[in-house]
């Protein structure tokens, strides 16, 4: 795909179902931040500095080759709307996507797995993102990447602090590794919140799934890590890694308990989910990620049929605003999408039944 | 209610605490609550380049340089002072980390734990000349923290020698 067609896409590589994969994890990400030696970084570099970074890095991602083939777009090149959806698609951060000017941009490959933002926070943020638990898979791509672009670019880097970064949470291996989780049996039984407090014990962040001081919304969560010096980018991939194995290990023994001790109860809230969802002609995107989460859970415990995970995550993301005003074709107040949001809803949801 | 510092005043903050288990609860007027260091409607100021921008205050600088000439000290590169870093949370560029690397350090340690890379190495930067050129910027810092009688940073800057060493054999 082209950098228009991911646009139109209705999914991208990390929305699709990871074969053999539980659906409690349903994508990893690994992001490394990295900065040109020779400018001044993006919170202090002029216009012209901006223009050097921006024509540099664009020149160095032209050179790769393969699954690494990347497009790049300037983000005075496509709409407001058009960056917001690619915010939507998690390919570009929130923030980044305010600057509409010729200095600011990303890069992706075909299948959008490889995302590089230019002169965002730090002069490259390079991203892998796949379906399910891959973080390894994440670190090699994003990895391999990096190691092309360096042919070309010479980064900002010490020998003892490793990876300058404008921030220094992100210094040393400049790595961000997170997984998004969908946890709902935990949240139920109660425990979620003794969860997180261990995982921020073992140096871990979680936070809702549309990021830093966003609430959790839909029992979707975010789970990181936070130091990013004095382990390889691989062992902290491989720490995480455990830690999440475990988390969706203890979600998993609440959905048995659930499906013992509860049946009923659980079958009559994912048929409730699932009834608002077919029938109510005004959805807020709040109530619609709250009432997707109970669908996911019936999907996954049977209670659905006729639906995949995948599907789930898919309405996850096309029911955000500007997905949805892609869809409809037209710019919409709050109160026009949330009557679009329905139709949109039960237009996916037919030919899916209740068990 | 009133106060329960000035008793003058109506109350505008409930603050609770945990103190060992047992819950401590205040009741503070705006003014007080200001002094006492809370922000009454300014989440916002606690966001992360804040929190880290006054934290880069805390730590005084190691060397005995006077901290008026280092505040006024400006990165030949970008231009930054410390001032500016402060207020912003954020280096300005790849040279800071030189102009500014005293008063970085005790931070940088204090959020990752421990100040040593030891990811990733650029191939570039992996070639043994440059490695041996830091080397020997970092013994002449040894020199420099020992003859300074600084030996717990000597100690470090010897550490960070031995890692450079183990990566190039």
């Amino acid at each position: 795909m082209n950098i228009q067609e991911i646009i139109q896409s209705p999914r991208v590589r990390w929305m699709e179902q990871q074969a053999g994969s539980e659906s409690i994890v349903i994508s990893s990400r690994v992001r490394l931040a990295r900065n040109l030696a020779a400018i001044a970084f993006p919170n202090r570099f002029d216009g012209e500095q901006a223009r050097q970074s921006m024509e540099e890095i664009c020149a160095a991602g032209a050179a790769m080759q393969g699954q690494y083939t990347v497009e790049a777009v300037a983000f005075d090149a496509i709409s407001p709307l058009q960056r917001q959806i690619l915010v939507e698609k998690q390919l570009v951060s929130p923030e980044h996507a305010q600057n509409g000017s010729p200095v600011h941009g990303v890069m992706l490959n075909a299948d959008a797995s490889l995302s590089i933002m230019v002169n965002e926070e730090d002069h490259l943020r390079i991203q892998a993102l796949l379906p399910g638990l891959q973080l390894s898979g994440c670190w090699e791509q994003a990895d391999a990447a990096d190691d092309l672009l360096e042919q070309r670019l010479e980064y900002a880097y010490d020998g003892k602090w490793g990876y300058l970064t404008a921030c220094p949470t992100n210094m040393g291996t400049g790595m961000r590794a997170s997984v998004m989780m969908h946890l709902p049996a935990l949240q139920m039984s109660g425990q979620s919140r003794g969860v997180f407090q261990r995982l921020s014990q073992l140096g871990l962040a979680v936070r809702g799934i549309y990021g830093e001081g966003s609430e959790a919304s839909g029992n979707f969560f975010q789970i990181s890590n936070q130091v990013t010096m004095g382990q390889s980018e691989k062992d902290l991939c491989e720490y995480l890694t455990g830690v999440v194995l475990q988390v969706a290990e203890q979600e998993l023994l609440q959905r048995q308990q659930l499906r013992q001790k509860s049946a009923r109860e659980l079958e009559d809230k994912v048929g409730r989910a699932f009834g608002l969802l077919r029938y109510a002609r005004l959805m807020t995107s709040q109530e619609a990620l709250a009432l997707l989460s109970d669908l996911r859970l019936g999907v996954d415990m049977d209670v659905i049929k006729g639906l995949g995970p995948a599907d789930i995550t898919e309405l996850m993301v096309c029911i955000r605003p500007a997905h949805l005003q892609q869809y409809s074709g037209l710019e919409m107040q709050p109160h026009e999408r949330d009557v679009r949001r329905a139709e949109l809803i039960q237009e996916k949801l037919r030919g899916t039944e209740h068990a | 209610m009133l106060c329960n510092e000035c008793n003058q005043k109506p109350v505008a903050v409930q603050f609770t605490q945990m103190v060992n288990g047992e819950m401590q609860q205040l009741h503070l007027c705006a003014e007080c609550a200001a002094k006492k260091g809370m922000k009454l409607f300014g989440m916002s100021d606690f966001s992360l380049p804040n929190l880290l921008g006054s934290l880069f205050g805390l730590k005084p600088p190691t060397a005995g340089a006077a901290p008026v000439a280092q505040e006024q000290a400006l990165c030949p590169r970008c231009g930054s002072s410390m001032v500016d870093i402060r207020q912003t949370g954020k280096l300005g560029c790849a040279e800071c980390f030189i102009s500014f690397g005293e008063e970085l350090a005790p931070l940088i340690s204090h959020i990752h734990g421990n100040a040593q890379h030891t990811g990733k190495i650029p191939s570039r930067c992996g070639g043994s000349v440059l490695l041996l050129k830091e080397i020997e910027q970092l013994k002449l810092r040894l020199q420099e923290a020992v003859v300074a009688e600084h030996y717990e940073q000597a100690a470090e800057i010897r550490d960070s020698i031995k890692a450079l060493e183990a990566q190039m054999a």
